[in-house]
């Protein structure tokens, strides 16, 4: 198909989407797949089918994302498969690229920089500066990509307002508890409490359950009347999602053969120990999520595993040069192109709509980023999966999105920037002693996402709190925005590394202080 | 109480042979389990905790688990600032806690 | 009479100039299209330096402003009590090393025209800079120790200042652009466009002074294409990188003798030199660049590789150490290296504060003293006239013809 027909047919059903420039079909293209989960393996697959020649990175040390995280070779199991869902899904898209001369699977692959097209001087869209080793090695080898198409699918990571104690050790977030159960068999406390908000506390419950451990509770933050509004109101289009909802009948069985409570409209507002978390307070909340006075529980636990939804994870996409949409996703058009010709993104970043979402969206964007067109024929079904699956997204975060009320369980030395140990009193005692209106400033002065984790965890909270929203034009500029999210060092990287390891040395004299 | 591994005989998945490593932590000898991560090697022991904060001196461990929150790092093989949740433990592994002090100035 | 003033611009040098006109009675009202202490005063390192400039009128502003923070200080402390965030200053120290056999003799003959104009500047041993900081490559063949030197947090001294000028009855207000300039004269709403500049018209209401001034950094030029009028100051991008923390093993500001080279330069193409110091919450800083690429924000990977290479020949031990985070700013430079403090001789009622190139968080203060003595017609505590955009270095640069050139 042209690029010139591709631009103008219509898109049916949804919401019209802005189209980018189509790229140009042409033979061997190369496709680079940054993130090895359900979206970036689909769209691994899909761009080999359509002839291009892939590489897959992941900075992991097995393919499978966060999703399909599994226990690593030198632990095989008879049957691994129970802890997961759609597994021979997973292992049949492994397998075929492992096989796969055309598609290169790197693993222990960090991306730490993207620079943009003209940026770097480059005809290509991108390039993209990746170090391979063991996570924060000291002497990676590094390598630079310069694709002809780029897909991104990065994926989310776990979203845990803070509350008093939760910097306790044994608080976790629920991903934590996942990732930990699936990647390691590791039970992370034997009495364990489970809250938040959105559908994934029902897996991660599941798979601590299956560790041996007790799950005394799954506290749902969201109040059952907004649950009901949020995923009924369309029910034929619940039909179409059969398979979420036969995963989601799977867990709550779970639940029902291990005795899980699952209880809506209560938080944890508290954690409480000395040293480690030895009780929560649970509270009963309203429907803004405000706790509502006299309905504190106590809970004795050794773990609790708290996730309030995902943030996407954009430094990638930012640094690409890729526009956001207002609710702060990757914009993308119905062949996922993103704003940047040649670019492409694929699940999560695009909306938090889960496995099914990801894994239509990523055939799409490897058959469009090899060269192909939203409207053949052979992606119908992935465009079809992909309408229903994202409409599904949009009723999840209508259902279990978080509400303003929360930040009522603050207390005054609650920490909210853990790497910088800044407490909520003196995020409100610096705004209101500088007047300060912009996030930078208060950054700044406060130091709060100015750590190590650069503001992964705390970044949007700090934004909430100081009621900051950046500056004017942030939400179609980000590359020059001064969101949370923008991160040009995508990853911490060596000095050494950064430099080259020979970089420009001075002669050296014998010295006992002298260094190599 | 608290974190431990799932012992293999009782594990519904039925792990097939697994290699036993050893490491040290700060000097300590502990055992592990070939596969495992730094953070899974030292949960599997009941630890919570492997490093004090800067300013207040408190304890953290594992957080996200994951490799976005950075609350896990260690010293590994004289490689500072590793995240424990992320790097396999290897046979004889020397790793070292990290308690970062602000400059004196500061404090 | 100046009553009422105008500053265009939130940074540190319009907080310097707001809070020192509040102070002497004149109603202040700042505008600023951002946010506060957000532009270049946020992408810095707070440097109060007297080791990067050769004897001349730059240096010696230098040297009175290094005077004034102190005094500042303590000040801006018992007016804002302890609820304020420190400013976090310190007499941290220069150290600026040779790090080749043919760079030794000209950074030692730099230092003694330093010393001749009255900064302390101490040509050291190779083992007494090792003393100073044993971690520094021991291969450097020249060192100059400049006790003088000083950091301070220049996000937080700005919003000092800013706050301080409020509680003078200054007036901030940020998200308001300027849009033009209002001049006296009859006839048409904006006035006669060679009248007396009485106020500015903005994205929200106009607002009226008897001065205005643009003190807003690298876009001050911008600003001043608003009211008609040419400003040659030019933006000259410089990438910072920041490591985790780590055990404090830099215990003063490093460079090398390159960083001054540097300054003085208007050459495109990409320079760097390596300066390096340790922070108090216990990261290592890594810069300079100096590029001229407009206002592009965007990662350029050789600019960052380069400034990491440099710091390695410093301190060799920083291989091992993890940057986690890279920023950039835009300083503001002038064609002839020096800023522009005064009134417009073009255009009276307009007044100028920008230009200070890499400088600014230090000069601000001694800037502010120098413009509050010329508006209020004061004695002024140092000459002012090198910095008055009259002077004869930027006289081609004003003319419309250099707009093609520049």
């Amino acid at each position: 198909m042209s690029p010139a027909s591709a631009a103008s047919a219509a898109t049916p059903a949804s919401a019209a989407r802005t189209v980018y420039a189509a790229t140009p079909a042409s033979a061997a293209r190369t496709v680079l797949v940054i993130g090895a989960g359900p979206a970036g393996l689909a769209a691994a697959k899909a761009a080999r089918e359509r002839g291009a020649s892939v590489t897959l990175l992941d900075a992991a040390d097995a393919t499978g994302g966060q999703y399909w995280r599994h226990l690593p070779a030198s632990r095989p199991s008879a049957n691994e498969r129970a802890l997961h869902h759609g597994w021979s899904t997973y292992t049949a898209l492994h397998d075929e690229l492992d096989r796969d001369p055309g598609c290169e699977v790197v693993l222990g692959a960090q991306v730490w920089a993207i620079e943009q097209a003209d940026a770097a001087g480059q005809p290509a869209p991108v390039a993209v500066h990746v170090l391979v080793g063991p996570p924060d090695g000291t002497a990676r080898r590094g390598r630079t990509f310069r694709p002809d198409a780029l897909v991104l699918a990065t994926g989310a990571h776990d979203r845990t307002l803070p509350f008093p104690g939760w910097d306790l050790p044994g608080v976790f977030t629920a991903g934590a508890a996942q990732a930990f159960a699936k990647g390691e068999r590791v039970a992370l406390g034997e009495r364990v409490v489970i809250a938040g908000a959105g559908p994934f506390l029902l897996p991660v419950a599941a798979s601590v359950a299956a560790t041996g451990a007790k799950v005394l509770g799954v506290y749902e933050a969201s109040r059952v009347s907004a649950l009901v509004k949020g995923w009924l109101p369309k029910p034929w289009q619940l039909v179409g999602a059969a398979k979420k909802g036969g995963e989601l009948a799977g867990y709550v069985g779970t639940h029902l053969r291990h005795r899980i409570p699952y209880v809506t409209g209560r938080a944890v507002v508290a954690a409480h120990g000395t040293d480690r978390v030895e009780a929560v307070t649970v509270a009963e909340v309203d429907a803004d999520w405000s706790p509502i006075a006299g309905t504190e529980r106590r809970i004795e636990v050794d773990a609790v595993c708290v996730s309030h939804g995902f943030t996407p994870r954009l430094e990638l996409p930012i640094a690409a040069g890729c526009e956001l949409t207002p609710d702060r996703f990757v914009r993308v058009d119905d062949g996922q192109g993103t704003s940047v010709p040649g670019v492409y993104a694929a699940g999560e970043i695009t909306g938090i709509g889960g496995v099914d979402a990801a894994l239509a969206e990523g055939e799409i964007a490897g058959h469009v980023a090899a060269g192909g067109s939203p409207r053949d024929a052979d992606l119908a079904a992935a465009v079809g999966a992909r309408r229903t699956f994202t409409g599904f997204a949009a009723r999840i975060e209508a259902a279990h999105g978080i509400r303003q009320g929360w930040t009522s369980w603050l207390e005054d030395d609650t920490v909210v920037c853990r790497c910088e140990e800044v407490p909520y009193g003196r995020l409100r005692e610096t705004r209101e002693a500088t007047c300060a209106s912009g996030l930078r400033s208060m950054k700044l002065t406060t130091r709060a996402g100015l750590g190590i984790c650069q503001g992964r965890i705390c970044g949007r909270t700090v934004e909430q709190l100081i009621g900051a929203t950046g500056e004017a034009g942030e939400a179609s500029a980000p590359a020059t925005s001064v969101t949370t999210d923008r991160r040009p060092i995508a990853s911490p990287l060596r000095i050494g590394e950064l430099a080259g390891r020979d970089p420009n040395t001075i002669t050296h004299r014998a010295s006992e202080k002298g260094h190599p | 109480m608290g974190a431990r591994m799932m012992p293999s005989r009782h594990d519904p998945i039925r792990p097939r042979g697994e290699q036993p490593i050893g490491i040290s932590i700060d000097g300590e000898p502990v055992a592990g389990v070939e596969g495992q991560t730094i953070a899974g090697v030292v949960l599997a022991t009941g630890r919570l905790a492997w490093r004090k904060t800067s300013v207040d001196g408190r304890p953290r461990g594992l957080f996200c688990g994951i490799g976005v929150c950075f609350d896990c790092i260690v010293t590994v093989n004289g490689e500072r600032d590793v995240r424990a949740c992320q790097r396999r433990a290897t046979d004889g592994d020397v790793v070292e806690t990290q308690h970062d002090e602000l400059p004196e100035a500061a404090r | 009479m100046i009553s009422d003033v105008v500053i265009v611009g939130a940074g540190i040098v319009g907080a310097a100039c707001a809070r020192a006109l509040a102070v002497a009675g004149v109603r202040v009202t700042v505008l600023e299209r951002g946010a506060a202490a957000s532009g270049t005063s946020a992408k810095g390192e707070g440097n109060l330096l007297v080791s990067d400039k050769g004897p001349g009128a730059e240096l010696d502003l230098a040297v009175y402003a290094s005077s004034l923070w102190p005094t500042l200080v303590a000040e801006l402390a018992d007016e804002l009590g302890p609820g304020f965030p420190s400013l976090e200053y310190e007499r941290k120290g220069g150290l600026v090393v040779a790090t080749t056999d043919a760079g030794a003799e000209p950074l030692l003959a730099f230092a003694s025209t330093q010393r001749e104009v009255g900064v302390d500047a101490r040509a050291v041993s190779v083992t007494d800079a090792l003393a100073l900081e044993p971690w520094l490559n021991p291969a450097i063949t020249a060192a100059v120790h400049y006790p003088d030197d000083a950091q301070v947090q220049p996000v937080i001294a700005a919003e000092a200042l800013l706050a301080s000028a409020r509680r003078h009855g200054a007036i901030v207000r940020t998200g308001v652009t300027v849009t033009g300039a209002i001049r006296a004269g009859s006839g048409a709403p904006a006035g006669d466009p060679s009248g007396r500049i009485t106020g500015v018209t903005t994205t929200e209401a106009d607002v009226r002074a008897d001065a205005v001034l643009i003190a807003a950094g690298p876009w001050s030029g911008e600003v001043a294409g608003t009211m008609g009028v040419r400003l040659p100051v030019k933006p000259r991008r410089g990438m910072v990188l920041v490591t985790t923390r780590m055990p404090h093993r830099v215990f003063h500001k490093v460079y090398d003798g390159d960083y001054f080279g540097a300054t003085q330069s208007s050459d495109a193409a990409l320079q760097t030199s390596s300066v390096v110091e340790s922070t108090a919450a216990g990261t290592v800083l890594l810069g300079s660049s100096r590029e001229q690429v407009g206002f592009d924000e965007r990662l350029r990977v050789d600019v960052i590789r380069e400034v990491a290479g440099k710091a390695l020949r410093l301190f060799p031990f920083l291989a091992d150490a993890s940057i986690m985070r890279t920023y950039g700013g835009f300083r503001p430079f002038m064609p002839d290296h020096l800023p522009v403090i005064g009134e417009d001789h073009r255009a009276p009622g307009l007044w100028h504060a920008s230009g200070h190139e890499g400088a600014g968080i230090g000069l601000s203060l001694a800037t502010a003293e120098l413009l509050v003595a010329a508006m209020l017609d004061t004695p002024s505590p140092l000459d002012a006239a090198p910095f008055g955009l009259d002077r004869a270095s930027l006289a081609r640069h004003l003319s419309p013809e250099s707009e093609e050139a520049a």
